[in-house]
């Protein structure tokens, strides 16, 4: 190995600044999974009769279905039966009003986490929906968004207050019967988020809502629902993180965006779930399914995603081009250390005429991880004129971590165009050194080399994400060089 | 004054090997503070050895020898601490570092050596003004505050944003490998002027060039004449003048 690559080495890889656990009397069902703990979760959310129904049937079919193996990744088997689907924090008996109500700790929980809740919501505007392992104990800035008839809702209050929407909308983009994971979700999905935009609305503040999981053994089934009526503009952010636990955790959400005519929905991503420790072991397999539809004509539907945590990131946030003119676009920095594997990409499915899609993936590979891009470009018989650009980029630090590009493209209509472009690309020696001999140390060379990398992607990022997943990837790749 | 009786740059039988080769056999170098020395020699003679050594570049293994800058022992620094005490190596080859902007690089680099002097990190717009400047002297395009370092810069391009780091960061010890190599005459009179205007008493330079052309504008103090890693001859300008009438056999033949 070269100097530099040494040096390389023993940057990647300091600690997991977020493993530390909260210690809350937790509500949690006992392990396992049948049709009664389905209902006891439908039941203990007070659900209308229409979603039991609709649990039941996806999990009947989930019986049915077999674990899939045909990502870039591997893990031992998972045994379903163990885990426990519901946990929730046990305060106060009819959960939080307000802030002051909230659970102390929880609240310290976000102050460690960077998300204190006041400062950071009156800061920054951000209204946040905080899911705490599963139940959602606190949001705020419900009465701003009100005032502009946005709603807002931890996903159980909102099957209550708008059951119609819900019934229109749940499983319209991912059906209960769309794969494995989205299946399971389907059938024992505990909270998340809601969101309508009503039409010609333009949200007044970012949404963003933090994902922890807590509880040891819990699965984490978040299930969120965004709909931008026609003509609105909504921008949701998604932080993530784990505590440290030596056990791996499943994640299976499901997020389902749908955006009408001229509608344009934001969904930023910064995912910092634990990875396991350097030897891999624990870490939070992130099987995750995203997908947006454009429904209407014009709707515009961006997805960016800043991966750098979890054992194994499994996800392909894609985007339904329906509507004629409509936009989809994916743009993604997955960074993998250690021993994480990362397969994640995208699907744009183009229907309508004229719809165009954009792809900037950004994959970064130190230690032993493994980092494969995924994606599939589908140009429909109906899709006169659309077009595609997609550019993958691959960075690899040290000589032991791989990357790997999986592009698919399926064209059936002769008027549409799709262009590739694909690098991959090592942190030289050259780099790091010309950086030393201007006075700057290895470790601000290498976050200054992967900035550079990454920033077609970052500028994507709302500006308090931005700086927030430049930290964040300079703390996961601590020890990549030294 | 009792400072000036300390070399900036002194050199003492100097041993380096690079992959178990050996490329310097014992060479000894002083250079005054204020002096310009010129570093001359056929291929393979060691020339670029010995300024990414001064630099500190990994897999340069000295195993004889002493380097001392300003009296201290310049080989016990990190290249990153010779950056931020004065030493500024000038590439013959710079990357390219995609995506990383050049204004941003110079002012990490600048705060670096800042923080090292203890002085506060620099305000942007100072800063801004600063690079202004100097990119006229060194005739930079304005577009070049908006690249990515060194990306898609042509050869000349490459060498003229090398001089103007070096115009921003002011080192006390300029190592400029081979700056002149790939240059037209325009370049070369602009990276010249880049170079002279940092002359001082309190600096020195180390002028590594494989031809003389450069030396009618940088005018050396010193010509040394390295063949098979030690200084074979070492002599005032008009040594690089005989130097390019005679080549270099005639020195090699000498000093074998």
């Amino acid at each position: 190995m070269s100097e530099g690559a040494k040096q390389l080495e023993s940057l990647i890889g300091r600690g997991y600044a977020q493993g530390f656990v909260t210690e809350i009397d937790s509500d949690t069902v006992a392990p396992g999974l049948d049709e009664d703990v389905v209902r006891l979760i439908s039941r203990k959310k007070r659900e209308p009769a229409f979603l039991t129904e609709w649990r039941l049937k996806a999990l009947r079919h989930w019986l049915t279905m077999k674990e899939p193996h045909w990502a870039h990744v591997r893990f031992p088997p998972i045994d379903y039966q163990a885990i426990s689907y519901y946990s929730a924090p046990r305060s106060r008996k009819d959960g939080p009003k307000s802030l002051a109500e909230v659970d102390p700790k929880l609240l310290e929980t976000y102050e460690k986490l960077g998300v204190p809740l006041h400062e950071r919501a009156r800061l920054a505007g951000v209204a946040v929906d905080a899911v705490f392992d599963s139940v959602s104990v606190a949001t705020t800035f419900k009465e701003r968004l009100a005032a502009a008839g946005v709603v807002f809702l931890p996903f159980s209050e909102a099957v209550r207050t708008h059951p119609e929407l819900i019934e229109q909308y749940l499983g319209s983009v991912v059906p209960y019967t769309d794969n494995f994971f989205a299946t399971l979700n389907s059938a024992v999905f505990s909270d998340g988020s809601f969101v309508y935009v009503p039409q010609g609305v333009r949200c007044p503040m970012e949404l963003s809502t933090y994902f922890r999981i807590n509880a040891l053994n819990t699965g984490q089934f978040e299930r969120t629902l965004i709909i931008a009526d026609a003509g609105s503009h909504v921008s949701y952010l998604e932080g993530c993180s784990a505590p440290q636990r030596d056990e791996n955790q499943l994640h299976a959400a499901v997020v389902e965006l749908i955006a009408l005519d001229d509608a344009h929905i934001k969904y930023s991503t910064v995912q910092n779930w634990y990875p396991g420790d350097a030897q891999g072991v624990g870490g939070i397999y992130n099987f995750v399914t995203k997908r947006g539809e454009c429904r209407g004509r014009n709707a515009h539907i961006s997805w960016t995603q800043v991966e750098t945590g979890s054992a194994i990131t499994w996800k392909y946030p894609s985007c339904v081009l329906r509507g004629a003119g409509s936009r989809g676009e994916f743009y993604s920095v997955a960074t993998v250390n250690n021993h994480q594997q990362a397969d994640t990409g995208t699907k744009m499915i183009h229907i309508g005429r004229d719809t165009r899609s954009t792809i900037i993936s950004k994959g970064i590979s130190a230690g032993h991880g493994q980092n494969t891009y995924r994606g599939l470009v589908k140009m429909l018989p109906s899709a006169h004129g659309a077009r595609n650009f997609t550019q993958c980029d691959s960075l690899l630090m040290g000589g032991q971590c791989g990357a790997h590009t999986f592009p698919y493209v399926e064209a059936k209509n002769p008027t549409a165009t799709v262009e590739h472009e694909a690098s991959t690309s090592k942190i030289s020696d050259d780099q790091l050194f010309y950086c030393l001999a201007r006075g700057i140390c290895a470790e601000d060379a290498v976050n200054l080399i992967v900035s550079g990398f990454c920033k077609s992607v970052f500028k994507e990022l709302p500006m308090e994400f931005a700086v927030e997943a430049q930290k964040l990837l300079a703390v996961s790749l601590e020890g990549a060089v030294g | 004054m009792t400072r000036a009786a300390t070399p900036m740059l002194a050199i003492r039988d100097l041993v380096v090997t690079v992959d178990g080769k050996q490329i310097l056999n014992g060479l000894t170098l002083e250079v005054a503070a204020g002096e310009v020395h010129a570093i001359m020699g056929p291929n393979g003679s060691g020339k670029s050895t010995l300024a990414h050594v001064l630099a500190g570049r990994p897999g340069y293994e000295v195993t004889a020898g002493s380097v001392s800058y300003q009296g201290r022992d310049l080989l016990a620094l990190a290249p990153e601490e010779r950056a931020r005490a004065g030493v500024f190596l000038g590439f013959q080859y710079p990357v390219e570092i995609p995506g990383v902007n050049n204004v941003y690089l110079l002012k990490a680099a600048l705060n670096a050596v800042r923080k090292a002097r203890g002085l506060p990190e620099v305000d942007a717009f100072d800063f801004l003004g600063l690079v202004r400047e100097k990119m006229q002297v060194m005739q930079i395009d304005e577009s070049f505050l908006s690249r990515g370092v060194n990306e898609g810069f042509s050869g000349g391009e490459k060498k003229r944003n090398e001089i103007l780091q070096m115009l921003v960061l002011e080192p006390r010890l300029a190592v400029l490998d081979e700056t002149d190599s790939g240059l037209d005459i325009d370049a070369l009179k602009i990276v010249a002027a880049g170079v002279n205007s940092l002359r001082s008493p309190e600096r020195s330079c180390l002028v590594v060039t494989h031809y003389q052309r450069l030396l009618e504008y940088v005018v050396p103090d010193v010509v040394h004449v390295l063949v098979r890693g030690r200084i074979a001859r070492s002599g005032d300008r008009t040594l690089a003048i005989e130097l390019e009438r005679r080549g270099y056999d005639w020195v090699s033949g000498e000093a074998a």
